[in-house]
């Protein structure tokens, strides 16, 4: 398997919606920590290391 | 004074003079072996208890106080017990099993080691360093007095070395003057500091961490279980960043502070500073008596090869780590263990010098292997950036509700023995049996029902024939090898050694790693694992 860097997510906007909303209230602080979370547990989920090294790699590109 | 630059827990090997002193020429040994600590010590028992003489020369007269280092691996029990000192330390050591790790003022999650059935030894004790020290020295003088070749000398500081092709000759002070003696190899076992290496000019890079340790050592009788407790930010005033509570025989509890780089070193070691600390952490009132403190701070680093001609370096002379994970002491230990055998052969013209460079192949891989694993849990414990702290936080965060992010939580990976794997001693594998038996393994010991696999793995080569009778093998130039049949394999036998081959032999190395495996071999395929494993191809 190698890393899906095409469309993926049903209703974007929606997922970008609710993204957004999980921060809302919080300080900088707090929402650092929520997307440390939220990465590790996505990660967990990938499980696959070549998967995350793409991404690391797709997300050090930009 | 000559020597004497700390305090002795037990005076075990009191300056004498020796006619080496007087001696008109200096008197050629074997092998000197420098430094009385735990792995020069191992290293010369193992080698006299093999017939190979040894001279060990200290700069004290015994072991220094200080529990210093206190968690012991399996492998090391192993290994002790092979030279006869394993069975004191169980005895006296703490076994553990349960460990908790708390964040802040919550528990965040709690693991038992499991150990696996069917190992004589506990997978690790707790046991104040010079009670480690003073059980090799007592088997020591059991070999001693049974006539093995050694011999200890204390308050014999060596001020000079020089080598050429053919001898090491060293420079000794004592107390009645100088001397100097020769030797066919000199073991460097002398420490961090190791002044060989100093004396040699040889470099040792690496990376420094900067944080200091305090270690307080307390005495009381507290109804905590022997559990290792580890806080991660505990919640005190002057907030170490991290904290570990650890049990040590005789009611001796090891309490280790993370106290930061910028520390006003002199302050901190005050007594009432460090009772400030210890009287929060500890619940309200606990009495206790101070036993030993100390604030460290330490590398993890190697030299780039561990042979240097006819001088070897073993043990944190060679390379050293972090403490978390106990990989200090217990890799040394490897070190003696690897070591012993290749030079007791080579001194007796059975394998060529180069066996010796198998030393430094093998032991610099797993230093390699410590290092990282140290620099890892070093790196969690102490993060270095503002968003290593936050990725570690969340770890500890998630760690609580969530099991897949306990894995990552790093107070220290816990010591285990190197496998070898891919190196030049290692012969074939023709078995297709369990993994961690492969060649390049350290033996995992297995109950036989009557007793168990390693006590009969004694330091020689071995074929070891499972579900079969071994027959005999004439060994090679001087090289005997052992047989041992165990044609009724227990079920953890089976299962380690077998998995779902009906029979194996194997050949063994005298440290108890696997040269090579086969479902059945000719006396040709073990001549030649026998070479491949004394560096004769």
């Amino acid at each position: 398997m190698t890393l899906n860097t095409q469309p993926n997510i049903p209703d974007p906007d929606g997922f970008y919606d609710t993204l957004l909303a999980a921060h809302d209230g919080l300080t900088k602080g707090q929402s650092d920590a929520l997307n440390a979370r939220l990465i590790l547990v996505l990660a967990n989920h990938i499980g696959d290391r070549g998967i995350l090294s793409e991404a690391l790699e797709a997300a050090r590109q930009t | 004074m000559v020597g004497a630059t700390y305090a002795l827990a037990h005076e075990l090997y009191p300056y004498t003079a020796v006619p080496d002193q007087s001696a008109q020429a200096p008197v050629h040994h074997p092998v000197v072996i420098i430094g009385g600590g735990p792995i020069g010590v191992a290293t010369g028992l193992d080698l006299a208890q093999k017939g190979s003489p040894a001279l060990i020369l200290d700069d004290h007269e015994g072991v220094g106080q200080g529990s210093r280092a206190i968690c012991f691996a399996k492998r090391t029990l192993e290994i002790a017990d092979r030279l006869g000192a394993g069975p004191d330390m169980v005895e006296k050591g703490v076994v553990w099993n349960v460990g908790r790790v708390f964040h802040g003022d919550g528990e965040v999650f709690n693991f038992n080691l499991l150990p696996e059935d069917g190992h004589k030894n506990p997978a690790f004790i707790n046991l104040q360093q010079p009670y480690f020290e003073k059980f090799l020295m007592d088997a020591l003088r059991r070999a001693e007095a049974a006539g093995k070749p050694i011999e200890i000398r204390g308050r014999n500081v060596v001020t000079g070395i020089e080598q050429d092709e053919d001898r090491v000759t060293l420079q000794i002070d004592t107390p009645d003057g100088p001397y100097s003696v020769t030797a066919d190899y000199v073991i460097a076992c002398d420490g961090a500091r190791s002044p060989t290496r100093d004396l040699m000019g040889l470099s040792f890079e690496g990376r420094v961490f900067e944080d200091n340790f305090l270690i307080a050592d307390v005495k009381m009788t507290a109804d905590f279980p022997t559990e290792r407790w580890f806080w991660f930010e505990p919640p005190l005033a002057e907030a170490p960043q991290s904290a570990l509570l650890h049990k040590q025989p005789d009611d001796v509890w090891r309490i280790d502070f993370q106290l930061g780089w910028d520390i006003d070193r002199k302050a901190e070691l005050e007594e009432g500073r460090i009772r400030q600390r210890i009287d929060e952490f500890l619940p309200n009132g606990t009495e206790y008596e101070l036993v030993w403190t100390s604030i460290y701070t330490f590398q993890c680093r190697r030299m780039e090869r561990f042979r240097h001609g006819r001088v070897i370096f073993a043990g944190d002379s060679a390379h050293q780590v972090s403490p978390f994970g106990a990989r200090g002491a217990n890799s040394g230990m490897q070190d003696a263990d690897n070591l012993a055998w290749k030079l007791d052969l080579v001194l007796k013209g059975h394998a060529p010098d180069g066996l010796l460079d198998s030393y430094n192949e093998e032991r610099a891989f797993a230093a390699d292997e410590n290092i990282l694993n140290s620099t890892r849990a070093t790196d969690f414990l102490t993060p270095k950036s503002e968003m290593s702290k936050i990725f570690r936080n969340a770890v500890l965060t998630l760690a609580k509700d969530q099991a897949f992010a306990r894995p990552m939580v790093n107070s220290g990976r816990l010591s285990v023995p190197c496998t070898y794997d891919g190196h030049s001693l290692n012969g074939e594998d023709r078995l297709g049996g369990p993994e961690r038996t492969r060649p390049g393994s350290p033996c995992p010991d297995a109950d036989l029902g009557n007793g168990f696999l390693l006590d009969q793995l004694t330091g020689r080569f071995t074929l070891l024939a499972i579900g079969t009778e071994a027959r005999d093998h004439p060994g090679l130039a001087g090289i005997r090898v052992h047989s041992v049949s165990l044609p009724n394999p227990s079920d953890t036998l089976r299962d380690r050694y077998l998995g779902a081959a009906p029979h194996a032999l194997y050949l063994i190395r005298p440290d108890q790693h696997i040269v090579a495996r086969w479902r059945d071999a000719t006396a040709e395929q073990i001549t030649q694992a026998l070479k491949t494993a004394t560096a004769q191809t």
